[in-house]
């Protein structure tokens, strides 16, 4: 076994689902933001300020199902059956976005306040439901075997838990600082001004929701303390919160300087990768938490292989475009303008 | 929802996705495709005209093609949450093919759709030209990873079982199986012919409305002429599809045929119509042209095929069902042909765009090819029954162990959610389509960059806001 395929398989998911949660994640802060802005300009100037670099991030979410698909079958289908609910919640919320981001602009007057709601209730609905999928995934997935291959043994009400709630909460409060520090950096005036008093609370509320879920984790799952509070595995989670301190002070500072630019999103960014890196190598390498690790749950060789080739290079090439959409949107975004 | 089992409704609402979804691809293949003639013929020519209706159709491209985006999402999930036992039964080449396809409308969308959509004055026009071919040809690229992924599960080669699933033995054979070539065709050619005929009676009903300017009476032409190719080239890629699945699924063309069982030597009839019924074995009022059926499966006049009793009753598909859908199907086909002999006819006589009843018939059958295609969708997918990858993993099997109620749940979210949705995007679409072509002023054009209100990269922001209710961009 020369290359191990499935962690190559796994590293791309894990890239590609983090991408979704880094570039939706402002974009779904931003829907989560909007009853805290009543003006309908600063409205388009929030939504301005993603309109230009949304569109690939849905794609991002297709991208991670189907390669989970196509890598790891096995985790696919149980963990796709075990978050029933919650993912088809969620995929209705993103219709509901997405088709809002899009025709809020188009709609007369009289009709936009129907895609304000949906834009509002859309943003609202997915992100609570990645949370909960999030919390459910983490929180492990009941299996039992039978002659057709093992299965989910759970039913489909089993996510209404405390745990997942609460993680589909603490996710909503990540969205909306992420969003929050997002228009920080791309706006100006009494809405940039309005979001720096925002930011304070949310960050204080992330830190809350980042202890509550750190303290959970492992009193829910003796599995993740094992692993969590043994050598070696302590070597690995040691700097992990230390880090986050780090995060927290560097978010808290950034926001009280005069003209905060990057600071705050950038600080804000860092603390849901390290949120996010922390849950995955307390799962790793089980795909489907506790039992199923990502060999077990892997596609023969020759399907990993097939499609890799063609990932390696392809995804590249959409990582360099993104950062150019990026690069040609900066700046700030201002009041009134670009209307022809 | 009482007397649906999960698998009918987990059926059902893979039916409604798929069904709702496959109509935008279908118009985005043939309309990135008549985008990039269209440009082509503007670069050659220079004429406006060209460039008017590239302008018109490329809005209505790009709303389509994202409304093809988001319905797409959940059928990339729906395998996985609905089909539990295929998904690991067939993942291992379904699911890599689906992924290249992604890959492939990811790359898409990623690069040229953008160019195509803002680039006419940030790039030269032989490079715009190319980003239109680019998409046309990607569009065509996802449905040959779509078409080979479905061909395998209807015609599967070139696996093995390993441990229960499915492997790839030989990805070629898996790819290029008996019927892939077949299906690709007569799906290629069916989005054509479905967008001629969306384009055909969007420039009647302009024209019906004296809205009659070179513009629309250009579509309403160049339309005709790809009718009058690809209606009669339809048919004779359908008798070919139909004679290869003859081959390797005799019990689907028995059941789109009526057809029990062989009376002794006697040659087919064809049965025009009919009422199977799977109970009792037997067909209700029927209707029948002795010796049709040998000529049109055998192309002999007393050829036989096998009958429905030839199968065990288990294996057996709902022929109550295809022998309809079946039967729409070529209805539609022939009605497209008769439509477009007329209009060469009239062409011929001067009068294709002034004959009232050529341009009332051919508004009224706008939407003809896309039923056609869902049509034949439904005959071939609900003739591959009770398989769900043919003759090796039945659908009763595929299905997730889901409560009835909690299937109910999602289909009725499904059906109210994209009603309220698709409607509104289909009512925009008509209001586009309504507007018509206008003279195209590059100079006024949306380019889009740092502080534009709302550019790029959005397949739906190529269009002006605020259409307004009687159709004219503000």
């Amino acid at each position: 076994m020369g290359i191990d395929l499935s962690s190559i398989w796994a590293v791309i998911i894990f890239i590609g689902v983090f991408m979704y949660v880094v570039m939706d994640g402002f974009d779904l802060g931003i829907g989560m933001l909007y009853p805290f802005v009543p003006d309908r300009h600063e409205r388009d100037v929030m939504m301005n300020t993603v309109a230009p670099v949304w569109d690939g991030n849905e794609t991002w979410l297709v991208l991670g199902g189907a390669a989970l698909f196509a890598a790891f079958p096995r985790a696919y289908a149980i963990v796709l059956s075990a978050l029933y609910l919650p993912l088809i919640f969620m995929l209705l919320g993103l219709i509901f976005r997405g088709i809002a981001f899009e025709f809020r602009f188009k709609a007369l007057d009289h009709e936009r306040h129907i895609w304000d709601k949906a834009f509002i209730g859309g943003s609202l609905t997915a992100a609570f439901f990645q949370g909960v999928s999030l919390g459910v995934y983490v929180h492990g997935i009941a299996v039992v075997s039978t002659p057709a291959g093992p299965q989910y043994a759970g039913g489909a009400l089993d996510w209404l838990q405390p745990f997942p709630i609460m993680c589909g909460l603490g996710v909503m409060v990540a969205y909306t600082l992420l969003g929050c520090t997002w228009l920080i950096l791309r706006t100006e005036g009494a809405l940039q001004k309005r979001m720096l008093t925002t930011a304070r609370p949310l960050a204080l509320l992330l830190v809350v929701a980042i202890i509550a879920v750190s303290i959970w984790t492992p009193l829910a799952d003796p599995d993740v303390a094992a692993r969590w509070f043994t050598m070696p595995g302590m070597l690995w989670f040691a700097p992990v919160p230390v880090l986050v301190v780090v995060g927290v002070v560097l978010l808290l500072r950034s926001l009280a300087g005069d003209a905060p630019l990057h600071g705050p999103f950038l600080a804000s960014l860092g603390l849901i990768f390290l949120g996010y890196t922390g849950l995955a190598i307390s799962i790793w390498p089980n795909i489907v938490p506790p039992t199923i690790s990502i060999w077990a749950a892997a596609s023969p060789p020759a399907s990993q292989g097939f499609t890799l080739f063609g990932t390696l290079v392809i995804l590249p090439i959409i990582l360099g475009y993104s950062c150019f959409s990026y690069y040609v949107f900066r700046g700030k975004v201002k009041l009134g303008e670009g209307y022809h | 929802m009482s007397g649906f089992t999960a698998l009918d409704l987990a059926r059902i609402q893979f039916g409604f996705t798929v069904s709702f979804h496959i109509i935008f691809p279908a118009l985005s293949i043939g309309l990135a495709s008549y985008l990039a003639v269209l440009e082509l013929c503007w670069l050659r020519t220079k004429r406006e005209v060209y460039s008017d209706l590239y302008h018109f159709w490329l809005k209505i491209f790009a709303v389509n093609f994202g409304i093809g985006v988001v319905s797409g999402i959940v059928l990339a999930y729906q395998f996985g949450t609905n089909w539990n036992f295929f998904s690991q039964f067939a993942g291992g080449i379904t699911g890599p093919l689906l992924t290249d396809e992604v890959l492939t409308a990811f790359f898409l969308e990623a690069g040229f759709l953008g160019v195509m959509l803002f680039g006419w004055n940030r790039v030269g026009p032989a490079l715009h030209c190319f980003a239109s071919v680019m998409v046309a040809i990607g569009t065509l690229i996802s449905t040959t990873w779509i078409l080979a992924s479905n061909s395998f599960m209807q015609t599967p080669r070139g696996y093995a079982i390993e441990n229960g699933v499915l492997v790839p033995a030989d990805w070629l054979e898996v790819i290029f199986n008996p019927s892939f070539p077949f299906r690709l065709l007569h799906m290629s050619v069916g989005a054509f012919l479905a967008t001629a005929m969306v384009v055909a009676a969007v420039g009647a009903w302009h024209l019906l409305r004296k809205n009659d300017i070179p513009a629309v009476r250009t579509m309403f032409s160049m339309a005709m002429w790809m009718l009058l190719v690809t209606a009669p080239l339809q048919a004779l890629l359908g008798d070919a599809h139909g004679i290869n699945t003859l081959e390797h699924q005799p019990a689907k063309i028995a059941g789109v045929e009526g057809h029990w069982q062989n009376q002794g030597d006697e040659p087919l009839p064809l049965i025009v119509f009919a009422i199977p019924d799977m109970e009792n074995e037997t067909n209700h009022f029927q209707i029948a042209i002795p010796r049709m059926g040998s000529w049109i499966l055998t192309h002999t006049w007393g050829g036989q095929i096998k009958g429905l009793k030839d199968f065990p009753k288990e294996d057996r598909p709902d022929a109550t069902i295809i022998f309809f859908t079946f039967r729409a199907m070529v209805g539609l086909g022939m009605a497209m042909i008769g439509l477009a002999l007329w209009a060469a006819w009239q062409r011929h006589r001067h009068a294709m765009y002034s004959s009232p009843w050529l341009l009332r018939a051919t508004t009224v059958m706008g939407p003809a090819g896309l039923i056609a295609i869902l049509a034949g969708w439904y005959t071939t997918e609900i003739g591959r029954q009770p398989w769900v990858v043919y003759g090796l993993l039945r659908t009763k099997d595929a299905v997730s162990a889901h409560a009835v109620g909690t299937l109910a749940l999602s289909l009725g979210l499904f059906i109210v959610v994209y009603a309220f949705v698709f409607g509104v995007a289909i009512t925009y679409i008509f209001r586009l389509m309504r507007s018509g072509p206008a003279r195209y002023d590059a100079a006024h054009a949306a380019t889009g960059g740092p502080g534009q209100a709302h550019t790029p990269s959005r397949p739906l922001s190529a269009v002006p806001d605020q259409i307004s209710t009687n159709g004219s961009a503000q």
